[in-house]
């Protein structure tokens, strides 16, 4: 028994400096060459908006926007904590959530007073499944573009400009769904208009 | 949503296009034949063995190899629990993890869920767990328990292969070859491509930012591109974040999805091909990739299904128009198509990632996603998905032996009392294990129906019933995707799966070895004209059959009041 | 023996009764399955008197309502009482057989002959191994034995249903006879060579009876598969329990124990036994004593059989068609020759030489006649005499071989013509027959097999069920390979020694194949216990019956091939009842569960795709139909499931496609039916 507790120590040291030690090495080699701001997650840079500041956010990792002026991201259930994000958990069928779903909806439409109740994108009232989802559908944009327009006083055409630049289209057509990088999205607008 | 439809069957089809050749390779390291690496491995190898004092030439008993696996596993399980609860001591926390941020049950739970290969999470890894627990505990067993896995697996390989002798291989051997020439390099790739696409491989603490409208931002990071490729590739499904792959460092893109896709499936799939190379009966795998596929497809379509036409509720009840199917849970870079996919696929291999909020599907998905954790042989775990399915046959053999007039016989091998024997225990387990511990919770709740109400869950109803089955199902399948409405993190929770991944983990594995073993030492019988051909399509249609009376059905009244009550209500 | 009814109506009589007695609980346990059963309807009995008790209140709870509670036990105990008259009436059928066997063990008197030589006449009971007995025509032979002395016609048809009388006699391989047959003429004396209790009637009885019956590996292997299932089902419900209160749902014991039962693989659970019994007794049809249930179902796995080629692939013996006389020999004086040298040979060939002759050996004139027998070794026979001019001859024939080397050492030459002859003789299937004067060849006498009619079909037949032939014989290569190919047996063995028959066995069996052969006289006794499968013929010697595992009471050679079919059947009724009773859970699934929680949750009325009128005629129907599919499957238990020879595969499918798909459809029809029924009365 003792033996062969120490053959598979021995062999699982051995196995740990191999897949733990060597493994993370090499990958954080390639990280510095290949993986985008050298594997701390790619960023975009930005003037914040509160003082001015000189700052950055995290590409990949949503931005809870509230103001009018931006665009909005999914709902988070988690307000977008990215320390412990979390999706909503609750079951389709459940009535509170429904309830939850109806006051999203309202207040989509209390802010964007033109549209439909039938044309507000689903996404746009559900949570995401991490909580920072980072993107949202084109037309989940196409929707925000007279209220943003409005806010910041410039012309739908350059709003709805920009959403189309921002589309990452699915590649080769086919693989992949048309989404746009709300972050992204949003500094290039604060952009316009300096 | 024809994109997304597209995408999913392309998936598919590259990943068994990828999984044919990986298969025969996976069949040339076990047999010992020549292979590209052996200029590397070869001496790394030879060097490990040297070391630590193990032959991993000398042919071993079954008991001797169960022996074996058993001792590894026991190592890995005091150092993982040592690690886990002393993690704060050692160096890599970063995010100053505190040293009561994991509780010892917590610990426990971690520890026994890992080192089964299920990967069941009720922890947050950003908030609980030090880079060092995550890289040198979980990453590590992530690597071994699913090597460890397949190395059973073709000790399996082996009892179909040896005839009339009491040797099964080497596990010592199966094990070190799977860990360093199948899951290292395959890794090694994936981790490149993943973090290529923008997952973090760094550790730096998290960031600190200040969002676009000014407020503060604190991001989790650390090395998760390495831990990633194995959780995927390794069958594990362990996450480095909360979210798992829904997470926008766990998965960015479209593409690192795909990625993601394909190397759950790789594994498993390449699996069953290289049985069909190492025991060159290559029709008898296509057959059992088809029985798998076909039953993995009969899961996948409603699901498809339903999720492309969302929650009806929000239709009727909100007015809102849901063109682009579910999106509660769903994340939009994905989209619903390839969330459910994604959700069939963790459960029918036995993986336990996810890309969205299973809690929020459709309850045809979760039904699916239950009946293929319940059934656990389509595809299912590394080297474990392959060895249910092995009991399946033995079953079916018998009943279908016999109604062709013969003795049943399994590859020339008699199917006996002994062989039937454990082959009904391994089977029996799973449900036992499923429905004996959702009973106790059923039971536990009715004594205090409003604290555990309010303790456990945020959903109601027959939801929470499937909440429950679904745990255990997890649990048993040793597949670790979870509905995370319940809070796992408390004591009941925490104990109660860990014993019941434990069990499922270590019987099937002693059953299936001792029934290898035992068919290894029999007597090989010729083939004639009345032998039952395994190989043909009406046995695997049998197969099938058995697979869904015997283990789907079952579980029919506990589906009936859980994920069926919800979807014929909300209809 | 041969009955045509599937059983009579004093059959049925005791089985009815015989089935109540069966309820005891000590021999349900043998059955698991059933055994569970049973103690479900104790417990619905008890439920029934307790909800009868409390009755007047509103609220029944898990108690249920007293007329459903007493319908379900009713249906519950009929359930088992199907599953005992199944396996009674299996008995019963074999009972009656051993019965009319009985009738022909009664006390006998003995005559004893003491050392002596004087008789005393004692009662058959009274004898024992070893001793001595005398019978005379119309004496009934009280004890199995061998005879030492004479030769006697027997009455056999006690044992074999045959009416022929058979002859025995002493010496060679028809010298056993058995306890219960009777001598019409002549007179024997026999060595007792069996204990009391152990004769073969005795066995038999003992077996027909099922009081010998062991559970085969198979059966056994089955019935872990089955009690496995059983487990699996308690669990269902007895969980179900927790689920439907978490589901505020109220179900009855009474629906528990319906679905329990229906659920679990009631109807293989309750023909099991009976499928065994009826398998042995299929065997016992065909005029062949199993020694064990094993062997029946054992001979369903043969792979390769050994078949004497004389008798089974050949009518009878060869007979001599020509004779072939060489170096300007007269034919006369060939056939003269031959004639003589088979004067006192009583084989077949022997006598058929002197047949074809024509001539009567009586009228020659011979002096010092010495016969030379046949033996393995020198593989010639012969005289040796003086002749009328005091010449002293000696004639032999001979296999060519055998004979080349008695004048090869004499020094004479071997003409080549006579080699020719040899080999046209060989190659056209005939055997020939070299004949020698004072070791120089005269000619060759051709003796011919006749195959069998009908016999490449078996044959054939047998390849297709993957089931190797193989000719025994004692002829040269080339002949035999004539005959082998002629008759399409798979491969021969040529030139066999009782060892080489050993030696394939053992050679195929070291292959991991089971071989079957049959054998009667003593030097096949070896071969006979070496085989997986040893068929003895009933007019073979003690020695060989002793060591098989089964008698051939017809002396039927090529009743292997039914054997083995028997055994398949056995095996296979097992496979398609199990795979029937499996897949009626589909539809039972489907009429009980949506009717457990019809008044919970409403919309699971979906589900009830059979549209069964309500939950408890749902519930009923499925115990109802349940308990009388066993009975409907009696007479298919009993008669097997009918074997094809058309490869495993195609089988497979058409036994999967029957029992089956037909299982999982059956069902529903019958649910249905009995719902429609119900829902008439109600």
């Amino acid at each position: 028994m003792i033996h062969s507790v120490l053959q598979s120590l021995k062999l699982s040291l051995l196995l740990l400096i191999l897949l733990c030690v060597v493994y993370t090495l090499i990958l954080l080699g390639f990280a510095q060459v290949i993986a985008p701001n050298h594997g701390e997650g790619s960023v975009i840079h930005y003037t914040n908006n509160a003082n001015g500041d000189s700052s950055y956010g995290f590409y990949n990792i949503g931005q809870d926007f509230t103001q009018d002026k931006y665009f909005w991201g999914r709902p988070s259930a988690s307000y977008y904590n990215a320390m412990s994000p979390s999706a909503s958990q609750l079951s389709m069928t459940d009535s509170a959530y429904l309830d939850t779903l109806k006051i999203r909806a309202a207040y989509f439409l209390s802010k964007n007073p033109t549209v439909s109740l039938k044309d507000i994108p689903a996404e746009l009232i559900t949570a995401s499944g991490s909580g920072l989802d980072p993107d949202i559908r084109v037309e989940s944009a196409l929707i925000q573009a007279k209220r943003v327009a409005s806010a910041r006083g410039i012309s739908i055409d350059k709003v709805n400009k920009l959403i189309e630049d921002n589309t990452s289209k699915p590649w080769l057509g086919l693989f992949g769904i048309p989404t746009i990088n709300v972050l992204k999205l949003n500094v290039q607008l604060d952009a316009l208009k300096s | 949503m024809n994109s997304e439809l597209f995408g999913v069957i392309v998936t598919f089809l590259v990943s068994v296009a990828l999984a044919i050749p990986l298969g025969k390779y996976m069949a040339n390291v076990y047999s010992g034949k020549k292979t590209f690496l052996d200029f590397l491995f070869n001496g790394i190898e030879n060097f490990f063995y040297k070391l630590s004092g193990i032959n991993a030439q000398e042919a071993l008993s079954w008991r001797q190899n169960l022996y074996a696996f058993l001792v590894l596993n026991l190592v890995w399980f005091i150092y993982g629990f040592v690690v886990l609860n002393f993690q704060t001591s050692l160096p890599l926390n970063p995010d100053h993890i505190a040293p009561d941020a994991l509780s010892p049950i917590a610990a426990f739970n971690t520890t026994i869920s890992f080192l089964a290969n299920c990967n069941i999470q009720n922890y947050t890894g950003t908030t609980q767990l030090t880079y060092f627990s995550q890289i040198f505990v979980l990453s590590f067993f992530q690597f071994v328990t699913s090597a460890a896995g397949l190395a059973i697996g073709v000790l399996i390989f082996k009892s179909v292969v040896n005839r009339s002798t009491n040797n099964l291989g080497n596990f010592y051997y199966y094990f070190v070859r799977s860990c360093t020439r199948i899951l290292f390099p395959i890794c090694l790739v994936v981790a490149i491509l993943l973090m290529w696409q923008g997952v973090p491989m760094t550790f730096k603490d998290h960031g600190t930012i200040k969002t676009l409208e000014g407020v503060v931002q604190t991001v989790a990071r650390g090395p998760v591109a390495g831990f990633l490729a194995i959780k995927q590739i390794g069958v594990n499904g362990g996450g480095w974040f909360g979210p798992n792959s829904a997470h926008p460092f766990e998965n960015p893109t479209y593409f690192t999805n795909t990625i993601e896709l394909i190397s759950i499936f790789l594994i498993p799939m390449a699996f069953v091909f290289a049985f069909g190379f190492f025991v060159n009966q290559k029709k008898f795998a296509a057959m059992i990739f088809g029985v798998m596929t076909f039953g993995t497809l009969l899961l996948l379509v409603p699901s498809l299904f339903f999720e492309s036409k969302g929650n009806t509720s929000i239709d009727k009840k909100i007015g809102v128009a849901q063109v682009h199917g579910s999106t509660e849970g769903v994340e939009t870079r994905f989209g619903a198509l390839s969330t459910s996919f994604w959700a069939i696929t963790t459960t029918a291999v036995s993986n336990g990632s996810e890309n969205g909020a299973i809690d929020s599907l459709h309850p045809i998905t979760i039904t699916s996603a239950l009946l293929a954790m319940m059934i656990n042989a389509l595809f299912g775990g590394a080297g474990v998905g392959f060895m249910y399915y092995y009991m399946f046959i033995i079953i079916s053999i018998f009943v279908a032996g016999l109604m062709v007039g013969r003795s049943p016989e399994f590859m020339g091998k008699k199917i006996e009392a002994k062989e039937m024997k454990i082959a009904v225990i391994v089977i029996l387990l799973h449900p036992l294990l499923i429905l004996v511990p959702t009973a106790l919770t059923t039971f536990v709740y009715s004594l205090n129906t409003d604290a555990y109400q309010h303790a456990w869950f945020i959903n109601h109803g027959y939801h929470t019933f499937t909440e429950i089955l679904y745990a255990y199902s997890s649990s048993t399948a040793n597949n670790g995707s979870a509905m995370g409405g319940v809070n796992y993190g408390l004591d009941y929770w925490n104990m109660t799966t860990a014993i019941v991944i434990l069990l499922s983990r270590y019987i099937p594995i002693i059953g299936a070895v001792a029934v290898a073993g035992s068919l290894a030492t029999k007597k090989y019988i010729p083939t004639s004209a009345g032998t039952l051909a395994v190989d043909s399509a009406t046995f695997s249609v049998i197969v099938f059959s058995i697979m869904v009376i015997v283990a789907a059905l079952s579980f029919f009244p506990a589906l009936v009041l859980g994920p069926f009550a919800e979807f014929f209500t909300c209809h | 023996m041969k009955e045509t009814a599937m059983f009579t109506r004093d059959q049925l009589k005791e089985a009815m009764k015989e089935a109540v007695i069966k309820f005891h609980p000590f021999k349900m346990l043998s059955n698991p399955v059933m055994f569970t059963v049973e103690v479900g309807s104790m417990i619905m009995l008890i439920i029934t008197l307790l909800s009868g008790i409390s009755a007047h209140k509103a609220d029944v709870g898990i108690l249920g309502p007293f007329g459903f509670n007493l319908a379900v036990t009713i249906i519950l105990i009929a359930t088992v009482y199907f599953a005992n008259f199944a396996e009674a009436i299996a008995e019963a059928k074999g009972k009656a057989q051993a019965n009319s066997l009985r009738q022909s063990r009664e006390d006998t008197p003995a005559k004893v002959l003491n050392k002596d030589g004087s008789i005393t006449i004692t009662s058959s009971a009274l004898l024992k191994k070893g001793d001595v007995f005398v019978c005379s025509a119309g004496d009934p032979i009280p004890m199995d034995g061998e005879i030492i002395e004479g030769l006697a016609t027997v009455d056999e048809s006690a044992i074999t249903g045959e009416s022929a009388p058979v002859i025995r006699q002493s010496g060679g391989d028809k010298s056993s006879v058995t306890g219960g047959t009777k001598v019409l003429s002549d007179k024997i004396k026999v060595l007792v060579t069996v204990v009391q209790g152990q004769t073969f009637l005795d066995k038999m009885i003992a077996l027909v009876e099922g009081a010998d019956r062991k559970k085969t590996p198979n059966e056994i292997a089955l019935l872990i598969l089955l009690s496995g299932f059983t487990i699996m089902f308690i669990l269902v419900t007895l969980t179900l329990y927790f689920f439907a209160s978490y589901a505020h749902t109220n179900i009855y014991i009474a629906s528990y124990l319906a679905l329990f039962v229906c659920l679990i693989p009631t109807t293989i659970g309750g023909l099991l036994s009976a499928i065994g019994i009826a398998g042995m007794n299929r065997a016992l049809k065909s005029n062949v004593i199993a020694k064990s249930g094993k062997a029946v179902e054992t001979t369903g796995d043969v792979d390769t059989i050994l078949l004497d080629k004389t008798g089974t692939i050949t009518i009878g013996n060869r007979k001599a068609t020509n004779f072939y006389p060489v170096n300007n020999v007269d034919k006369d004086y060939l056939v003269r020759r031959s004639v003589l040298s088979s004067m006192i040979d009583d084989t077949p060939e022997g006598k058929s030489i002197i047949e074809l002759s024509g001539m009567d050996p009586l009228t020659f004139k011979v002096d010092n006649p010495r016969f030379i027998k046949f033996t393995a070794e020198s593989k010639s026979s012969g005289v040796d005499y003086t002749d009328a001019d005091g010449k002293q001859i000696s004639i032999r024939k001979g296999a060519f071989d055998a004979m080349r080397k008695i004048c090869m050492l004499a020094g004479n030459d071997f003409p080549p013509k006579l080699e020719e002859y040899v080999n046209l003789i060989a190659s056209n299937g005939g055997t020939p027959l070299v004949v020698a004067e004072n070791q120089k060849a005269l000619g060759v006498i051709e003796l011919q097999d006749i195959i069998k009619p009908g016999i490449q079909d078996r044959f054939l037949r047998l390849r297709n069920m993957g089931v190797r032939t193989v000719m025994v014989t004692g002829d040269n290569p080339l002949t035999a390979k004539y005959i082998a190919t002629k008759a399409g047996v798979d491969d021969y063995i040529a030139e066999a020694k009782p060892e080489d028959k050993l030696a394939y066995i053992k050679k195929e069996q070291m292959g991991g194949k089971l071989v079957a052969m049959m054998g009667d006289g003593t030097n096949d006794a070896p071969a006979l216990a070496q085989a997986d499968i040893g068929v003895a013929m009933n007019n073979g010697t003690q020695a060989a019956k002793e060591a098989a595992n089964m008698v051939d009471l017809d002396n039927d050679p090529t009743k292997l091939i039914e054997i083995i079919e028997v055994g398949k059947q056995l095996l296979m009724t097992r496979g398609a009842l199990t795979t029937f009773s499996i897949s009626n859970d589909v539809a039972k699934y489907f009429a009980i569960v949506p009717a457990l929680f019809l008044a919970t949750v409403p919309s699971l009325a979906t589900l009830n795709i059979m549209h069964l009128h309500s939950a408890s005629t749902a519930i009923l129907s499925a115990v109802i139909f349940n308990a009388l599919i066993i009975p409907a499957l009696i007479p298919l238990a009993l008669k097997g499931v009918t074997y094809r020879p058309i490869g495993a595969v195609e089988l497979l499918r058409r036994n999967f496609l029957i029992y089956g798909i037909g299982g999982i459809i059956v069902p529903f029809i019958g649910i249905k039916l009995i719902d429609m029924i119900l829902t008439y009365f109600i």
